[in-house]
């Protein structure tokens, strides 16, 4: 799968209070919550935000509470793909299990810049800034993840056993 | 190769004799726990794979805790999703608001969870019941959904830091200031992916309450569990909870640890974690003096009744700063009933300050004490990030509950022994 995008910056330790403050956790309604999206973190991320867009972050993004309305508001915001240097543990199960495509790629993160176009191959973990054409390699993922991920997400995997 | 406890419990719950680090294991769960938060989510996930049963009905526990009482309309919907799916599903462990407490005072102190234990929660900080000696750690949603399905999860065998204290804990230091000063130490990824083992002479000595503080914040780390080895004060506390038979393992003398740290814990005073990380940490004495809107005394982090114990001692006879809103919330209904008997309810509410039914309440920024723009609180639970207490401009300032009690009536932070 290719994605191409515009880039988001944010900074280390976005915390899922930040991409999804709990004041709005009382629905699961991806559109809903795509309204509040990334709102503690940059007020106005969720008008910005266009279908296809990329987050990239620097270390540890995605810490703090297990809610999975963090991958959920990110996805139902549009954004294909999160690029960090590093995720929290409980955010990065939470996005192979509901299908949003993440990778970790530091040089990546260190030369992007807000407002880049990017082209990410998920299958190869390439990404390629399409403004410096330069091309950076992300960690490829597990197999076992990997067969999660191609299900479409958990529970198909589940059901499919 | 000797294994570590975290080893072992994954290892024994896979069918394996030997495990790992970097493994990947389907494993099989012991207890399956979700919220109001993060249930309704699993459910809704869960509906999607056409089962007439979850696969245990003993196994899973339902709480209602973060917005229940139920705060608002929408709040009271995913309450009654949870509500329904456990009378259609014959959940036992459902717990109605009147038996409620915050799920991780309230799971140890009903023996849901029990030492050796393999447990998953749709919560972060499920990683509480280590202190018991069980692998305890936070999922989302889908994995609880899978998990209500099939009574199993996968697993990367973690690598685990062995977290030694020595010497001799000073007065009005206890397990928040050990965490704190640690997570100040490593950092909020320090022990990422990790499990975080607390050992030494100290640890050996001290209450399951601190212990449940200490194991409580492991994922304030960045770690995927905290664990502590079970002991005599384990079995003491678990005597008269557990109904079924338990485990307890122990670290191999030749595990391996990805690193260990040691702390000499003599002369620690109470530390404070600063906004907006719980990583910022001082000692008391270095932040005192900054002025306050509101203490908040509860939580799973220090919501228990030796909190609560340490909180009445310094408010005994007392007045609240009169610009201060102080807001006191047991972590449980047996917890509060165990308070008022010991007089601490008078006692606080005699000091002038709010006392709650038990619930999340103001820890996540859910209702009962919200922030407004620009002001300061000093809590006792776990999480200080921007908004985490209301407005994005608030503040949040983490501490003990001697400290908490302190600072209330002084109005600004205030070490213990000031007061
Ligand atoms: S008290 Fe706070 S940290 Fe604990 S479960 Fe409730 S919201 Fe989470």
């Amino acid at each position: 799968m290719i994605f191409s995008g515009r880039v988001h910056k944010f900074g280390a330790d976005i915390d899922t209070d930040a991409i999804i403050p709990a004041r709005y956790l009382n629905t699961f309604d991806p559109q809903e919550l795509a309204k509040h999206c990334m709102e503690d973190a940059d007020p106005q991320f969720p008008d910005k935000v266009q279908t296809g867009d990329i987050i990239a972050a620097d270390k540890n993004f995605g810490c703090g509470s297990s809610r999975e309305h963090a991958p959920i508001a990110i996805k139902g915001a549009g954004v294909s793909c999160v690029i960090a240097k590093s995720f929290a543990r409980i955010f990065y199960r939470n996005c192979i299990n509901i299908g949003l495509p993440i990778l970790e790629c530091s040089q990546a993160v260190d030369a992007l810049k807000d407002g880049d176009q990017v082209e990410v191959d998920l299958e190869t973990g390439k990404i390629t800034n399409l403004r410096t054409s330069e091309e950076y390699q992300a960690m490829p993922f597990p197999e076992f993840m990997q067969q999660i991920i191609d299900k479409g997400g958990l529970i198909n995997y589940v059901k499919d056993k | 190769m000797g294994m570590t406890i975290s080893q072992k419990i994954l290892a024994a719950h896979a069918g394996r004799d030997y495990v790992e680090p970097g493994e990947l294991l389907n494993c099989k769960l012991d207890v399956v726990l979700g919220n109001d938060v993060t249930a309704p989510v699993a459910i809704s996930e869960f509906k999607r794979l056409d089962l007439d049963k979850v696969f245990d009905q003993e196994k899973i526990v339902l709480v209602p805790d973060h917005f229940a009482p139920n705060k608002d309309i929408k709040s009271a919907e995913q309450c009654k999703i949870m509500r329904d799916f456990a009378g259609q599903y014959g959940i036992k462990n459902y717990f109605e608001v009147g038996q409620m407490g915050i799920e991780h005072c309230l799971l140890p102190e009903q023996g849901l969870v029990l030492p050796g234990d393999l447990i998953i929660g749709a919560d972060s900080h499920t990683c509480t019941y280590g202190a018991l000696g069980a692998f305890a750690t936070g999922v989302g949603s889908t994995d609880m959904a899978a998990g209500m399905a099939t009574g199993e999860a996968w697993f990367k065998v973690p690598e685990s830091i062995k977290f030694v204290y020595y010497g001799k804990l000073p007065e009005w230091v206890g397990g928040k200031d050990l965490i704190l000063n640690t997570i100040g130490d490593i950092g909020v990824e320090g022990a990422r992916y990790m499990s975080m083992e607390f050992t030494g002479e100290v640890i050996k000595s001290l209450s399951m309450d601190n212990r449940f503080t200490m194991a409580n914040m492991a994922i304030e780390a960045g770690g995927k569990n905290g664990i502590i080895e079970p002991d005599n004060i384990t079995l003491e506390y678990i005597k008269t909870r557990a109904k079924r038979p338990f485990t307890l393992f122990k670290s191999d003398e030749d595990a391996l640890y990805f690193e260990v740290r040691e702390y000499d814990v003599s002369a620690l005073e109470p530390i404070i974690a600063f906004p907006h990380l719980p990583e910022n940490t001082r000692s008391v004495s270095e932040a005192s003096g900054i002025n306050l809107d509101q203490v908040v005394i509860g939580s799973c982090t220090n919501g228990r009744i030796e909190d609560l114990e340490i909180a009445a001692r310094i408010l005994k006879g007392k007045k609240i700063h009169p610009e201060i809103r102080t807001i006191i919330f047991p972590g449980t209904q047996q917890i509060f009933l165990e308070a008022m008997r010991r007089g601490y309810i008078e006692i606080f509410i005699e000091a002038g300050a709010a006392v709650s039914t038990p619930t999340c309440g103001p820890c996540l920024g859910g209702h009962m004490g919200i922030l407004a723009k620009g002001e300061k609180a000093l809590a006792t639970t776990n999480r200080n990030f921007v908004g985490r207490m209301g407005h994005p401009e608030s503040e949040v300032y983490l501490a003990s509950p001697a400290v908490a009690a302190a600072s209330a009536i002084k109005g600004k932070i205030t070490a213990p022994w000031e007061v």
